[in-house]
């Protein structure tokens, strides 16, 4: 038995890139908040591209408290959603083509979210990672962390619970 | 006491993100607020659907839970989020406004309570309900 030849790392990368920017670039609050994701393998990271609307105290001055949640969220949800769908991305289940066009799988849905302000949001870019700690059939719980300089100094943390698809597939 | 409510008033609307999202401030004064949201095509968390993002519900229901800590009789100047939990029970229906009510129910000298309920154009059943503590600030 010989092993299958691994996939050319351009294929893999443009498989995955692809995935990667419809689930994102289809998310019209996402682009609106500037919001975009690295990646490294399947392991995400989220950047909130600083912008003077992010504001919430003009006087010290501070990124609003409602920003720093959305971006705990949106980081949870495509975070969750994104370890959801990998298994269906790369045994070429899901067409990243087909996704770029709209044609996306359903969404989990959050049931509730719980934010920890743990400093102010300073006026710079912010990153945030996600750990999905239960994914079950029907609902997953989702701790995510956010920092701005310093990668041990957390400026906020959230955990999040949320309603998968009904599908076991995710296909609607 | 009116001062104050006016003072409150015109920090919430000068605050920029407030501003981004359509926020309209309705109802301020004696530890309850209420703000509304229009429905606007960039705040869309679900292209299938059309519904809102959970995000962009978090930002008004916070908004609105600060102004109503800083409209109570007691509370001497501005205030931040300590933490705040978030309840979705459904998704607002696409196209109308979404509309905040928070109370700030206990206010010591250091920290605030507060509950919020949200509603779109059925307010018998609420898209989402919070609660969440606030600090106390001697100044704004």
């Amino acid at each position: 038995m010989s092993r299958p030849r691994p996939e050319p790392i351009q294929v893999v990368k443009q498989r995955r890139d692809a995935a990667l920017s419809a689930l994102v670039d289809s998310v019209p609050y996402i682009r609106f908040l500037n919001v975009t994701f690295d990646r490294r393998g399947d392991e995400l990271t989220a950047q909130l591209n600083f912008d003077d609307k992010l504001i919430g105290n003009p006087f010290l001055p501070a990124i609003h408290g409602g920003v720093t949640a959305a971006f705990l969220e949106i980081t949870s949800m495509v975070t969750l959603n994104w370890s959801f769908l990998w298994p269906r991305i790369e045994s070429g289940d899901l067409d990243p083509a087909e996704m770029a066009k709209g044609n996306l799988p359903r969404q989990p849905k959050t049931i509730d979210f719980t934010v920890d302000y743990l400093r102010s949001g300073l006026p710079r870019d912010a990153y945030a990672r996600a750990r999905v700690n239960r994914s079950g059939r029907r609902y997953a719980s989702v701790h995510v962390e956010a920092w701005q300089d310093h990668k041990d100094k957390l400026f906020a943390q959230a955990t999040g619970h949320f309603l998968m698809p009904q599908d076991a597939n995710g296909k609607d | 006491m009116a001062d104050k409510t006016q003072l409150a008033r015109q920090f919430i609307e000068a605050i920029p993100h407030a501003k981004q999202l359509g926020m309209k401030l309705t109802e301020i004064g004696d530890g309850t607020a209420e703000i509304r949201m229009a429905y606007d095509e960039k705040l869309i968390g679900d292209p299938a659907t059309g519904v809102i993002h959970g995000g962009a519900v978090s930002a008004l229901m916070d908004t609105c839970c600060g102004a109503a800590v800083m409209s109570h009789p007691s509370a001497p100047g501005g205030t931040a989020t300590i933490d705040l939990r978030i309840d979705y029970m459904r998704p607002a229906t696409p196209g109308q406004a979404i509309t905040t009510r928070a109370t700030c129910h206990h206010i010591t000298r250091t920290v605030a309570f507060v509950r919020a309920v949200a509603m779109d154009e059925d307010a018998d059943r609420p898209v989402a309900t919070a609660a969440g503590a606030f600090t106390v600030e001697k100044k704004f």
